[in-house]
C-alpha cells in the first residue's frame, strides 16, 4: 500500500501544474458553495428569527371575515337552496371565555407560554396628521416570555408599562414619524372615535419594517378602556410552543377544539418561508452545478493522466502489479486532488463569508440590518469538504477502472 | 532441471479473421540456459513470448514454470506470480519515467514487499554496481542513455532473483556497442548466476552467441539447436 501511495505521489508531484489546475477547479466549487450556503442560510435564519418575533407559535382569534353556514341552508338540508352574495354578521372580534382558554392551553404540556391581548387599529395623531397603525393590549410580562421584547427595547424599560396606566411602547418606525421621545405624550384615535393621550415609556426595535413602523404595546386594560369595553374583552391568544415545528399539528387541535381560527406561524409567514425555500434550491443546485464542472475537470484530467502513462500502466502490470493496484494508484490521486482543493475551498469559502459579513448594507425601511447576516455553521464546512470528496472519487473512478482494464499486450507489442 | 514448460499451446487471432498464431507448441527450457527465439516476423514468435510471460491468457493448451502449472490461474494470481518469477526486458526499455533509476529498481522488489526496504536499497544497489551503473542511481530514468535505460530495466529484472528473465528484442533499439554490453551481461548472468533467460530477437548474430537458438516458422517450432 505504502507502494501503491509513493507511485500516485509521484505521479502527482511530477507534474504540479495539472495537479494544481486539477485541484483549483474543486476548491472554487466547495468555495462558492460555502460562500452562498453561508449567506443564504444566514439570510434564512435572519428572516425565521424575525417571524419568531413578530408572530407567535400560533395565533388564536376569532375570525368575523368567515361567514359562516347561512341559516337557510342549514335548515333545509334535505333541499338544494342557494345563498348568494352572503355577508359576514356584525359579530365582535371577542374571543369569549379567554381567560379559562388560556388557562387551559397553560396545562397543555406541549405550551411553554400564553399570552392573551386585544388589540385595535388605531390613527396616532401627528398634528393635523393622521398615521395608521395598531396598538395591542397585553400583560406586558407575559408577552415579553414569549417574544423577549426587553432585548428588542431601544429605549425605556418594559416594567415602566405596568406602572403607567396610561403607558405605551412604541415601535421605533412608528416613534420616528410621529417624532417623539420616551415620556412624550401621543393622542390615539380609534376608527370608533373615541380619542385618548397616552404617554411613550419605551421605544422597541423587532428589526422588522411591517411591525417596527405600525405597533404600539400597552396595558390589557388600557385598549380595553380605548375600545370602550369590558376587562373581559380579549381578542387574540399568542401561544408559544415547546417545539414551534409542531405548530401545524397543535393549531388545528385547538381549532377544532375552541371553534376558533388557530393561525401556526408558517402559515402567517407564507411568503417568507417561501422565500428560504427559493434561496435552499438556489444555493444547492449553484453548488452542485460548480461540483459538477470541477468532476468533470477532474475526469478530464484524470484520463489524460491515464492516457499519457499507459506505459507505464503495462510496465506495472507486467512487473506483477494486478488490476486493483493500478485502480489504487490513480484512485488515490484523485482523492488527494479532491481533499487538498477541498480543505482549500474551505479556506477560500470562509475568508468569502468573512468580507461578505463584514459588507455594510442597507437594509432599507423593511428590515434593519446594516450588514448582511452569514451563518458561519460548521455544518455546511463539513458538507462541504464530503460533497467535494465524493465528487472527486466519483469523477477519478470511471478513469481509474479504465487503467485497471488496460491489457499491458497491446501496448508492449504496439512498439 | 526443467524451469519452463508447454503443452500443445495453441492460440487463435480474431482480428481481422481467424488465424490459427501457434499450433501447438511443446517446448521445454532448462534453468541456467540462454534461449534466443527466432524467425520471421509474423511466425508468432512474440505471441509464444506473451503466452510464456502469463500477461496472455488467451490460449489452449499447458504452461508451467517453476513446478507451478499457470493455465487457468486468475489475473491477480498471475500478476503475483510474475512479480515473484519472471523478470521482464523490453525492447523500449519502459522504465518509469518520474521515478531515478534506484526507484525503478526497487519497486517490483517492494511490490513483492519479502525484504525491508533497506534491503531492497541494497540489493538494488548491488544490481546497479554489477552492472557498472552504480553512480547513476540516484538520476531520474529519463535522463539516462538508452544503453544506461537498457541496464537499469536488467537490474529491474534481476532484484527478486527471477527464475526466468523474458526478453522481447532486449537489443533491438540499441547501437553495437550497447547491443554488446547488455548480450555480455545475459552470458554473465547465466554463466555465472545460472540466471535462465528467454529472449526473442531477429539478431542473428546475437542469437548465434546464446546456448541454444529455437526457430519458429507458421506458429510451429521447426528448429532447435545448442550453440
Amino acid at each position: 500500500m505504502r507502494l501503491i501511495l509513493e507511485i500516485a505521489k509521484t505521479h502527482l508531484v511530477s507534474k504540479p501544474k495539472q495537479t494544481l489546475i486539477a485541484m483549483l477547479g474543486v476548491t472554487f466549487g466547495i468555495g462558492m458553495f460555502i460562500a452562498m450556503v453561508s449567506l443564504m442560510t444566514g439570510l434564512n435564519k435572519f428572516t425565521e428569527e424575525l417571524t419568531m418575533t413578530s408572530s407567535p407559535d400560533i395565533h388564536i382569534y376569532h375570525d368575523v371575515t368567515e361567514s359562516s353556514e347561512p341559516i337557510l341552508v342549514a335548515d333545509n338540508k334535505d333541499e338544494l337552496v342557494i345563498v348568494h352574495h352572503q355577508k359576514p354578521k356584525n359579530e365582535t372580534a371577542k374571543i369569549r371565555n379567554a381567560m379559562r382558554l388560556s388557562e387551559i392551553i397553560r396545562k397543555d404540556n406541549r405550551v411553554s407560554g400564553v399570552a392573551p391581548s386585544v388589540s385595535s387599529q388605531v390613527f396616532y395623531n401627528y398634528g393635523p396628521v393622521q398615521i395608521p397603525g395598531n396598538i395591542l393590549g397585553v400583560d406586558i410580562l407575559e408577552e415579553n416570555k414569549l417574544f423577549g421584547l426587553d432585548k428588542k427595547m431601544n429605549a425605556g424599560k418594559i416594567e415602566d408599562l405596568k406602572a403607567n396606566h396610561d403607558g405605551i411602547i412604541m415601535g421605533s418606525g412608528l416613534a420616528r414619524k410621529l417624532n417623539v421621545k420616551t415620556g412624550n405624550r401621543v393622542v390615539i384615535t380609534t376608527p370608533q372615535g373615541y380619542t385618548m393621550t397616552l404617554k411613550v415609556t419605551g421605544i422597541f426595535q423587532m428589526g422588522l419594517g411591517v411591525v417596527d413602523n405600525i405597533r404600539s404595546y400597552a396595558n390589557l386594560s388600557t385598549v380595553q378602556t380605548i375600545l370602550q369595553q369590558d376587562h373581559l374583552y380579549i381578542t387574540d391568544i399568542n401561544i408559544k410552543l415547546k417545539d414551534l415545528h409542531q405548530a401545524k399539528s397543535i393549531a388545528g387541535d385547538y381549532q377544532s377544539m375552541f371553534k376558533y381560527k388557530a393561525e401556526d406561524w408558517e402559515a402567517a409567514n407564507a411568503t417568507f418561508l417561501t422565500g428560504n425555500l427559493i434561496r435552499n434550491i438556489l444555493t444547492y443546485s449553484v453548488s452542485i452545478t460548480l461540483l459538477v464542472v470541477a468532476g468533470f475537470g477532474i475526469y478530464n484530467i484524470l484520463n489524460m493522466t491515464i492516457y499519457n502513462k499507459m506505459k507505464d500502466i503495462a510496465i506495472l502490470k507486467a512487473m506483477g502489479f494486478a488490476g486493483n493496484d493500478v485502480k489504487l494508484i490513480f484512485m488515490v490521486q484523485s482523492l488527494v486532488i479532491g481533499i487538498v482543493g477541498s480543505l482549500m475551498g474551505l479556506a477560500i469559502g470562509y475568508v468569502l463569508s468573512l468580507l461578505i459579513s463584514k459588507a455594510p448594507f442597507n437594509g432599507g425601511d423593511f428590515i434593519s440590518i446594516d450588514h448582511l447576516p452569514v451563518n458561519f455553521d460548521p455544518i455546511y464546512y463539513i458538507i462541504g469538504i464530503v460533497f467535494g470528496v465524493t465528487t472527486t472519487a466519483f469523477a477519478g473512478y470511471m478513469p481509474s477502472r479504465k487503467a485497471a482494464y488496460i491489457d499491458p499486450i497491446e501496448i508492449l507489442r504496439g512498439q | 532441471m526443467e524451469v519452463l514448460k508447454t503443452h500443445k499451446v495453441t492460440k487463435y487471432f480474431y482480428e481481422p479473421d481467424k488465424f490459427q498464431v501457434l499450433k501447438g507448441i511443446d517446448m521445454s527450457v532448462k534453468k541456467g540456459e540462454f534461449l534466443s527465439l527466432i524467425g520471421k516476423s509474423g511466425c508468432g514468435k512474440s505471441t509464444l513470448m506473451y503466452v510464456l510471460s502469463t500477461m496472455d491468457t488467451d490460449y489452449e493448451g499447458e504452461l508451467e514454470i517453476a513446478g507451478t502449472r499457470l493455465t487457468n490461474l486468475n489475473q491477480n494470481q498471475l500478476a503475483s506470480f510474475r512479480n515473484a518469477h519472471i523478470g521482464f526486458v523490453f525492447q523500449f526499455h519502459y522504465l518509469l519515467p518520474e521515478f531515478t533509476a534506484l526507484q525503478n529498481i526497487m519497486i517490483p522488489a517492494l511490490k513483492l514487499g519479502k525484504h525491508s526496504r533497506a534491503e531492497i536499497e541494497e540489493r538494488a544497489y548491488q544490481k546497479l554496481a554489477m552492472l557498472g551503473m552504480k553512480e547513476h542511481a540516484l538520476k531520474l530514468s529519463s535522463k539516462l542513455s538508452g544503453g544506461q535505460q537498457q541496464r537499469v530495466a536488467i537490474a529491474r529484472a534481476l532484484i527478486n532473483d527471477p527464475d526466468i528473465i523474458m526478453g522481447d528484442e532486449p537489443t533491438g533499439n540499441l547501437d553495437t556497442y550497447n547491443t554488446q554490453v547488455v548480450f555480455d551481461i545475459f552470458r554473465e548472468l547465466t554463466s555465472q548466476y545460472h540466471q535462465t533467460i528467454i529472449a526473442v530477437t531477429h539478431d542473428d548474430e546475437f542469437a548465434a552467441k546464446s546456448d541454444r537458438v529455437v526457430e519458429m516458422s507458421d506458429g510451429r517450432i521447426t528448429g532447435s539447436r545448442h550453440n
